[in-house]
């Protein structure tokens, strides 16, 4: 049993990793991610790939709705935005530790001019506002030819590092893990500096934080360029990750499941991002292999795989709000918290 | 107009079925406000109400071969079944959560009707019987579509009758009274939670309606959920609660389609309410008849 920790000075206690148990876990943790591309099939690094792409944008999502209470329903179309500001480059032979920090600054500033009205609006409103951004800029994906080739999509060429290509899916997760864990350590520091809690006065009350002489522009601003910047980010490595991308990828369905993603897993936390955006992708997997391993039996089901992943979407989603309004995020606490005080009840 | 090269005529066609079209939006816009007045909700699910609505339709009406008002009959009655479990199971358990929580709940339910009405009746496209008179209405040279006419007429009807009910009937005026100060309404002996599932249920067969409406001018399948979407561009417009305004910025948004489907092409025509949407919130954000909200700390 854990009594508790004790922090004696404000520099521990603003540490992002306070108690030694958790530099160790989070050692051990660094050693399997380098680790597990080794010993994981394909499939399982694919996977992990688009958990780490996942994350990362669910990440962003999160620090705009989650730490500053701006809804968007538009995150799938700042990726697109990302995606296919980092293809343009690419194609120009810009190497992509250029491209990503350009996608995701064309994000941002996209972002910002989606956030401004932001000012005025909010809630329901900037969820409507932004739902329609997402309709626009997809339009704009399919129209806008000469940059973005329509319908028929763009090809990305692969990352390449002075001469080193990272041509699978191996080689693009030591660029796409590295990038995820870097982008959160990130998120996780700028909620101990002054913008960070600037975020979280305006999500809790955005009139008190404006007295308090917190500028809400700015500040929501901010939040929206930070935001999109990781979604940008996210959809660059995307492009990288898939080599091809259509403007068919970057649905307002795509938007909903970021949501959906930082609503399970834990709004305003960057471990309930990581929770949920895993948990939302495996979910799906998971049925993936029920139904197969039903169809075995029932040919049929693997008709209905694809209405039954929805079904479970959004079954999960209504389930969380209303018996775990706190996401998994809570769930791991409590688990956390039973092993801290056993042998004692929680 | 000799020597114009302008066709007037086709002008007058454009905004005659704009306007009318306008009326089935105005109706869908309806079951948005009716819920958005009752219970502070914007529901996304509406779309895949009207979908369910066309569906439970379809099964009485072309599985069933029921007569088409007894099919009408059983559909208003599943479909506010539904509505009611829903009010019941979802959205009251989560009365006073922040707007996002509530947002989500409905898109989650979205989610689970439209895979739910995939996974029972499949992905194709079915053929709903035709239930309005094709029969085109001419005015001179003016040629209207008689569906498009006659979606008016019933639309027109039945917004006229919420209102009507919302005006004269006891459980009209307790509804108008909780929508507006729910505390006070329950003080009063108005049993708030009755009128919320009373608002979840109308909305619901508003939306069923307009689905099967819908779904009769065109055809069936589960991308109608899809179609309440662009509705969002009439509440805005409209003001999330006002009946009045969802009409007028119906007739205005019907009107606003039609003509940049006439002029501009289809392709731009989808995306006119989002258009729409970000204009008035960047100039009006309330709307032509929505209450300004005033924040106070």
């Amino acid at each position: 049993m854990r009594i508790g920790d004790f922090r004696a000075s404000y520099a521990h206690d603003e540490s992002l990793w306070p108690t030694r148990v958790q530099r160790a876990w989070l050692g051990v943790l660094a050693l399997a991610l380098i680790a597990f591309p080794f010993g994981a099939n394909g499939y399982q690094v694919s996977l992990a790939c688009m958990l780490g792409i996942h994350v990362i944008a669910a990440a962003g999502l999160n620090i705009m709705t989650g730490y500053t209470g701006l809804i968007s329903l538009g995150h799938a179309a700042f990726m697109g935005v990302g995606c296919y500001t980092a293809a343009w480059f690419a194609q120009r032979g810009v190497p992509f530790f250029a491209t990503l920090p350009l996608a995701g600054a064309t994000a941002a500033l996209l972002g910002m001019v989606v956030g401004l009205p932001s000012l005025r609006i909010k809630g329901l409103y900037l969820a409507v506002a932004t739902l329609a951004t997402q309709f626009l800029v997809v339009y704009v994906f399919r129209e806008w030819d000469s940059v973005t080739g329509g319908v028929r999509g763009v090809n990305v060429p692969n990352a390449s590092l002075g001469g080193f290509e990272l041509l699978n899916d191996q080689r693009m997760y030591f660029l796409i893990a590295p990038v995820a864990v870097a982008l959160l350590v990130a998120a996780r520091n700028l909620f101990r500096t002054r913008v960070g809690r600037a975020f979280i006065a305006i999500r809790d009350k955005d009139i008190s934080a404006e007295v308090l002489g917190i500028h809400l522009l700015r500040y929501k601003l901010a939040a929206f360029a930070i935001g999109s910047f990781y979604a940008g980010v996210a959809g660059a490595l995307l492009g990288y990750f898939y080599r091809a991308m259509t403007p068919e990828y970057f649905t307002l369905q795509l938007s909903i499941f970021y949501l959906a993603a930082i609503i399970v897993g834990g709004l305003g936390s960057m471990l309930g991002t990581i929770l949920g955006a895993v948990f939302m992708t495996l979910v799906p997997e998971l049925l993936r292999g029920v139904v197969a391993g039903i169809a075995q039996w029932a040919p049929r089901a693997t008709e209905i795989l694809s209405p039954v992943q929805q079904v479970v979407f959004g079954l999960l989603i209504v389930g969380f709000l209303v018996f775990e309004p706190h996401g998994l995020l809570e769930i791991w606490r409590r688990v956390r918290r039973t092993f801290h005080l056993w042998p004692f009840r929680a | 107009m000799s020597g114009s090269a302008f066709d007037w005529i086709a002008l007058a066609e454009y905004s005659a079925i704009g306007l009318l079209s306008g009326g089935l939006l105005a109706l869908i816009a309806l079951g948005f406000v009716l819920i958005y007045k009752g219970t502070g909700v914007i529901n996304f699910a509406m779309g895949e109400f009207m979908m369910l609505g066309a569906y439970f339709f379809y099964t009485a009406n072309v599985m069933w071969r029921l007569p088409t008002l007894v099919a009408l009959a059983i559909t208003l009655a599943a479909v506010a079944l539904v509505a009611a479990l829903i009010e019941r199971t979802v959205l009251r358990p989560l009365a006073g959560q922040p707007v996002i929580s509530v947002l989500m709940a409905t898109i989650g339910l979205a989610s689970a009707l439209h895979g739910g009405v995939d996974a029972v009746w499949g992905g194709a496209n079915l053929e709903m019987p035709a239930l309005l008179p094709r029969k085109p209405f001419t005015v001179g040279e003016i040629l209207v579509p008689g569906q498009v006419v006659w979606s008016f007429v019933l639309a027109a009807t039945i917004i006229t009758a919420f209102t009507l009910y919302f005006r004269f009937s006891k459980t009209g005026v307790a509804m108008r009274a909780a929508a507006s100060d729910p505390i006070t309404a329950y003080v009063l002996g108005i049993d708030v939670r009755r009128t919320q599932a009373l608002t979840w249920i109308f909305a619901g067969m508003v939306g069923a309606v307009a689905g099967i409406v819908v779904a009769s001018m065109t055809s069936l399948s589960p991308a109608l959920g899809g179609a309440a979407l662009g509705v969002l561009a009439v509440i805005i417009l409209g003001g999330l609660d006002s009946i009045a305004g969802a009409i007028v910025a119906g007739l205005i948004v019907g009107l606003i389609e039609s003509l940049t489907a006439g002029y501009l092409g289809g392709k731009v025509r989808d995306i006119v309410p989002y258009v729409t949407v970000l204009v008035i919130l960047l100039v009006r954000p309330y709307g032509l008849f929505g209450t300004r909200q005033i924040e106070r700390l």
